[in-house]
């Protein structure tokens, strides 16, 4: 028996998202990520970050733009290439309960896709469930067990052994512990961590807890209504978060350290719905820093320093890097 | 706090529901105090019974599901559990109001805000209805709801979330409240709007001296807006401190994990390239339909003896105005 294999490093970028327009446009979001590197997505909700995740697994079809996973185009794969492809990307979502069928017991949901594709059969089949359940911090006796049997923890465990089951190359996982509680939550991200370095795992996770982004990413893609404005190494866009509204996401959520009062920029004005986004710079009807052309003009992703991108007309060619108020707002 | 009797007084509290797989402890014996124009915390994990807490105090416990068994809740010096139904209904949304998590349940969406706004005021004040509509648009102003003189007239799903819970804060503002009881008030909204909610909570509460009763599961909201928190685990209260108190030297060994589980935003923990391990709180939270021997904690717990296991931890004085139910408090974990 044996349990999935780290894939081979991919040399180029697994997973590239181009121009993917479905009904909240993303544009220019650029995904390129090497294996074993976690990409976050994070903004408010209603931004269009699950849009991204599903788009990547193609369940929904992109209406223009291109999907490019390990380096092959998937967006214009056929059925049968798509099946393949599906198994290298797998998904761990927010409610792992409505995603898990409740009819099958626990060791049929991770055996079966084993089965289906062609992994393991038989005996084999449940000596690896058996050990991918033992690795995720399940009994072995679970597997008779049926999803509603199991606390809200061990159901994500349960989503997370499904999805290595068939040997993944790409886990998307949206929201896979904001539903659970937070002494859960470090169990769940704990796991997630040791499996992604142990099997050489790329990770797209999708989020809007800032915290826990900035504990499990490498680097960060925030959304504002379906548009990528910053996509930056974690630790850059902390130090330096270079677009108006990761510098107020940063700022508005709150730190457990009644000592540290911080200065705040509360953004006045609600989120537009992404359905029917602000002319020009999408974000300007809530930007302190906004200007004449940002209510016209659409700011294109553009690299502006070393690896960080952003989505702002302040960081127009040639205005320094540095902190918002110098950029000369 | 003054030397007289607190706003709300709650002792030995204890709520149960009554399912077909047992009696469900929910609330077992919990006691809290709230002065004039203070701010509390309760913070706990889903299921710990801080809503039915809440709702125990306005007897909106569901009938026929559980009810108070045992305990006092005395706010103005009254005893509210043993208040008629039309008694505990004139203090709901006048002395005493109730915001929730998800505002769209609680508005009713064929009625526009303004006219749920004075229906209130209509009730409690005995106001006309022009009277108690320019009461509305007032309220509208004071959560800054823009434009209000329109916005009076909008039905609830013409708001976004953030504008509905403005609105629920002015509905339960509406008749100046001793007390407001706020159940994960910002819990269901974007960070950015959620920051806004509560420096306007806290906003409020320094224009009109009301007291809170804040319920999250988010410590960093209890950081930002309470004077005191309380910890509930399973039912009870396992530690109770100032705020600067508790998180600066935090003695239940369930609020050290919770503290500790959290990834923080603040900092960059990976000094050495890697990610550090989240400190795990191992386990689940017990079930609460079967009697639990001992501390709660004692299964999840690192420091438990055989005492923990046998024996219930009552709540206990330490410096510092702090409250703690555990035999090895402040101990480390070894
Ligand atoms: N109507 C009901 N019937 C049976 N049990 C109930 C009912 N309402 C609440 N409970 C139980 O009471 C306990 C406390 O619930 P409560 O709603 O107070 O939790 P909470 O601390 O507010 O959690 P959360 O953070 O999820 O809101 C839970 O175990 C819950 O299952
Ligand atoms: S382009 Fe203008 S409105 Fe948009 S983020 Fe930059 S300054 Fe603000
Ligand atoms: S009483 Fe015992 S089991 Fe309970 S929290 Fe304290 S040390 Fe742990
Ligand atoms: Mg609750």
């Amino acid at each position: 028996m044996s349990e999935p294999k780290p894939p081979a490093a991919p040399a180029r970028p697994s997973l590239e998202v181009f121009d993917l327009v479905k009904h909240f446009p993303i544009r220019k979001g650029v995904f390129g990520r090497r294996a074993g590197e976690v990409r976050a997505v994070d903004g408010e909700s209603g931004c269009g970050k699950s849009t991204v995740g599903r788009a990547a697994l193609k369940l929904v079809e992109p209406t223009s733009g291109r999907i490019v996973v390990a380096g092959a185009d998937v967006t214009g794969l056929s059925p049968r290439a798509m099946w393949e492809h599906r198994r290298r990307i797998q998904t761990v979502f927010q409610d792992p309960y409505s995603s898990l069928n409740p009819r099958l017991s626990a060791g049929a949901i991770v055996g079966e896709p084993m089965e289906n594709y062609g992994l393991s059969r038989g005996r084999e089949t449940e000596e690896r469930v058996a050990a991918l359940f033992q690795r995720v911090g399940l009994r072995p006796e679970a597997m008779r067990k049926y999803p509603h049997e199991f606390s809200g923890g061990q159901r994500q465990r349960l989503g997370i052994a499904r999805a290595l089951a068939v040997r993944p190359e790409i886990i998307v996982a949206d929201e896979p512990v904001s539903a659970l509680d937070v002494s859960v939550q470090a169990q769940v991200l704990n796991l997630l961590i040791d499996l992604q370095e142990e099997y050489g795992l790329a990770f797209l996770f999708v989020s809007h807890d800032l915290a826990v982004m900035r504990h499990i990413s490498h680097r960060i893609a925030v959304m504002y209504l379906g548009r990528i404005v910053e996509l930056a190494d974690k630790r850059a866009l902390f130090r330096q978060p270079l677009h108006p509204y990761t510098e107020a996401l940063l700022s508005a959520a709150p730190i457990p350290d009644p000592a540290r009062r911080r200065r705040r920029v509360v953004l006045q004005g609600d989120v537009p719905s992404p359905a029917n986004p602000p002319p020009g710079c999408r974000f300007h009807t809530r930007c302190p820093y906004a200007v004449a052309r940002c209510r016209s003009e659409d700011p294109p992703l553009r690299e502006v320093a070393p690896g960080q991108h952003v989505a702002c007309h302040l960081r127009d060619v040639g205005a320094p890097p540095g902190p918002l108020a110098a950029a000369g707002a | 706090m003054a030397g007289d009797a607190p706003l709300l007084e709650v002792r030995d509290l204890a709520c149960h529901f009554f399912t077909l797989d047992g009696v469900v402890r929910a609330v077992d014996g919990v006691s809290l105090a709230l002065a004039r124009g203070e701010t509390l915390g309760i913070v706990g994990e889903s299921g710990c019974g801080k809503s039915v807490t809440a709702l125990s105090i306005l007897r909106l416990i569901q009938k026929g599901a559980g009810r108070i068994v045992g305990g006092s809740v005395r706010f103005e010096g009254r005893e509210l559990t043993t208040l008629s139904d039309d008694e505990i209904k004139e203090l709901r949304g006048h002395r005493i109001s109730m915001i929730f998590q998800e505002p769209m349940t609680s508005l009713n969406p064929v009625l526009t805000v303004g006219v749920q706004i004075a229906e209130n005021v209509v009730r409690h004040t005995g106001a006309g209805w022009r009277e108690a509509m320019d009461r509305a648009v007032e309220m509208l102003r004071l959560v800054r709801v823009p434009d209000p003189e329109r916005r009076v007239h909008d039905y609830p799903h013409q708001l976004s979330g953030g504008m509905r819970q403005r609105v629920m804060i002015a509905i339960a503002l509406s008749c100046d409240p001793q007390l407001l009881i706020a159940d994960e008030p910002t819990t269901a909204l974007d960070v950015t709007i959620q920051a806004q909610i509560l420096e306007l909570m806290v906003e409020l509460k320094e224009k009109t001296g009301t007291a809170i009763l804040m319920i999250t599961h988010d410590l960093g909201v209890v950081a930002e807006t309470c004077q005191r928190v309380m910890v509930m685990y399973a039912g009870r209260k396992v530690e109770e401190a100032p705020v600067g108190e508790l998180f600066a030297n935090p003695l239940h060994p369930y609020t050290r994990g919770l503290m500790r589980a959290r990834p923080r935003l603040d900092e960059d923990a990976e000094a050495a390239g890697r990610r550090p391990r989240l400190q795990e709180i191992p386990g689940i939270v017990p079930s609460l339909n079967r009697p639990i021997a001992g501390c709660a904690f004692a299964p999840r717990c690192a420091l438990a003896t055989d005492r923990c296991r046998a024996e219930r931890p009552e709540l206990e004085v330490r410096p510092g105005g702090h409250l703690v139910a555990c035999f090895e408090a402040g101990r480390d974990a070894p």
